[in-house]
């Protein structure tokens, strides 16, 4: 059966040059960075030039990169470290109702330990505007923290401007560009951001390697107790063949980015068109203007139908995505991104994100959409809410 | 997450669809909270025997699956055999569900009972409407 992954919001396969960089590391060059000897030396050689590679494509000093376990950890040790090293100066963080788990609930746990946070809404796109933070900074603010592009939606944020409401008051400012790095250009400088996350498999490279950009002045509390590796802040031997992946699948993906980006997005609005156009009662999730999305995103919500059937259907026929339901989750609340956006509960239950990534084709859109008419015109002919439903609201397509 | 059983299931399902000329209505479920089960069936008066069993389900795979496998365990069987019917016995039947999908076998049971209710609050009088649900949760 064919294969077709439409998952890479979630995870991408990691490149094999980029393998082919990190496979000396783990058998030959395995000296711990830390060691004097010449066995750690050689790793730390390695490491040290990683990181000038990373601090080069993201526009910094290579004092400013701290290789960590991943984007989750990155957040939490930019929010809980500043929040942390600062709470003598103010109690009150700003954050948007959209983020990730890993900066909303890392939010949720400072409220718990007597922090203020405030929550921002978003448009109907996923926008957050310069006058909203404007309007919510106070004296007790210390730290603005919002995502560079949201992973469900695909929405690009105006860090720029945000980051330049959050300096003019003095206060820190943090993205979780996650979903960005590898897709979008990231500059830190041109961003003016003070910290900064990305993960490594996001972009084709290895799981488990993470990068926090700080800038260098910026204090923030120590993340992991222990040894006095990445300049005391976190603990930790160094993943040596992980940082050397992470380096090398990010210069990769700067170096091919405006060609797979063309590509990508030329699929991705293949699939787009096709989809609004032969499927009725449908939500298009996320910015219409497709200059404001990352190139691989796309997500609809299918009205009188429940995503985690949809999802189920599709595997069966050989195709991986990811859905908004609450299914995916556990809980009974779909995707708090949907909600946030003014999407209703029951419809936003069912619905999917579907990210492209460099290897797809407009083959395998087609029959991705092939596919998904027949299943949810199947799963709507058997939904006792359908009818009743599209009569109660009108989908934007 | 799923057994082969409830996979199997699912891309299987038995007894879709409304029974035409039903006299027993079920709808258990909010779609807010994403699961909406409706059953319809046709109970036999003398024999009170389910001859006919419909389901429609809007929910996960877990949902559609055991609302499926409900209807092919009280299809052919007695009114009062269909009340005694429990989630665990559709649980069972899918060779076990992920615990956080348990609740789906719950709403297959509760659908069932609904319309078997239904139609016993109809014999009973109590229902006119042949539409209207015994219970809406």
């Amino acid at each position: 059966m064919k294969k077709i992954y439409l998952d890479h919001g979630a995870t991408t396969a990691l490149d094999k040059e980029v393998l082919d960089k990190m496979l000396p590391y783990f058998c030959d060059i395995f000296g711990n960075g830390s060691s004097q000897h010449f066995f750690g030396r050689e790793a730390l050689a390695a490491i040290d030039s990683a990181r000038e590679d990373v601090a080069k494509a993201l526009n910094c000093k290579s004092s400013e990169i701290y290789f960590v376990s991943g984007g989750s950890e990155a957040d939490n040790m930019a929010i809980k470290g500043y929040a942390l090293a600062h709470k003598d100066k103010g109690n009150h963080i700003i954050t948007t109702k959209i983020e990730h788990p890993a900066v909303l609930e890392t939010c949720r746990k400072l409220e718990k330990y007597g922090f203020e946070v405030t929550y921002l809404d978003v448009d109907s796109e996923g926008f957050v505007t310069k006058e909203q933070l404007e309007a919510a900074i106070k004296d007790s603010t210390i730290l603005v923290t919002i995502m560079m592009v949201n992973n469900e939606i695909g929405t690009i944020e105006p860090i720029k401007e945000l980051a330049k409401v959050a300096k003019a008051h003095n206060v820190a400012f943090h993205t979780d560009a996650v979903q960005a790095a590898g897709n979008i250009p990231v500059d830190v400088q041109d961003l003016g951001v003070d910290m900064l996350s990305i993960s490594a498999h996001k972009f084709y490279g290895p799981k488990g390697v993470g990068v926090l950009y700080k800038r260098n002045g910026l204090k923030i509390q120590r993340f992991l107790d222990g040894g006095e590796q990445e300049r005391n802040l976190r603990a930790s031997t160094l993943n040596t063949p992980g940082i050397v992946g992470c380096a090398e699948a990010l210069k990769k993906a700067i170096k091919n980015m405006e060609e797979n980006n063309k590509k990508v997005a030329k699929v991705r609005d293949h699939f787009v068109e096709r989809v609004k156009k032969e499927i009725p009662y449908i939500y298009y999730n996320g910015p219409k203007d497709h200059s404001k999305r990352i190139p691989g995103n796309s997500d609809f919500s299918f009205i009188g139908i429940e995503g985690e059937g949809i999802l189920f259907h599709l595997d069966i026929n050989g195709i991986a995505v990811s859905s908004g339901s609450a299914c995916s989750s556990g809980s009974l609340d779909p995707s708090h991104v949907l909600l946030a956006i003014g999407i209703p509960m029951e419809v936003a239950h069912g619905s999917i994100r579907f990210s492209f990534g460099k290897e797809n084709t407009i083959e395998d859109a087609d029959y991705t959409v092939d596919v998904l008419k027949k299943t949810v015109e199947q799963l709507r002919s058997m939904s006792p809410i359908y009818e009743d439903l599209i009569k109660e609201l009108k989908g934007n397509v | 997450m799923y057994n082969e059983e409830v996979i199997k299931e699912f891309q299987n399902l038995q007894n879709v669809g409304v029974v035409e000329n039903y006299n027993a209505y079920g709808k258990i479920g909010n779609a807010a909270c994403g699961d909406i089960m409706e059953m319809t069936m046709y109970i036999n008066p003398e024999t009170e025997i389910i001859e006919q069993v419909g389901f429609r389900t809007f929910g996960c795979a877990a949902a559609q699956a055991t609302s499926s496998r409900a209807t092919t365990l009280v299809k052919g069987k007695t009114v009062q055999e269909a009340l005694a019917l429990s989630n665990k016995a559709v649980v069972d039947s899918l060779g076990g569900l992920p615990a956080q999908k348990m609740h789906c076998s719950v709403l297959a049971e509760e659908a069932i009972k609904a319309c078997v209710e239904n139609y016993l609050d109809r014999k009973a009088g109590k229902i006119t409407d042949s539409n209207e649900p015994t219970k809406m949760v």
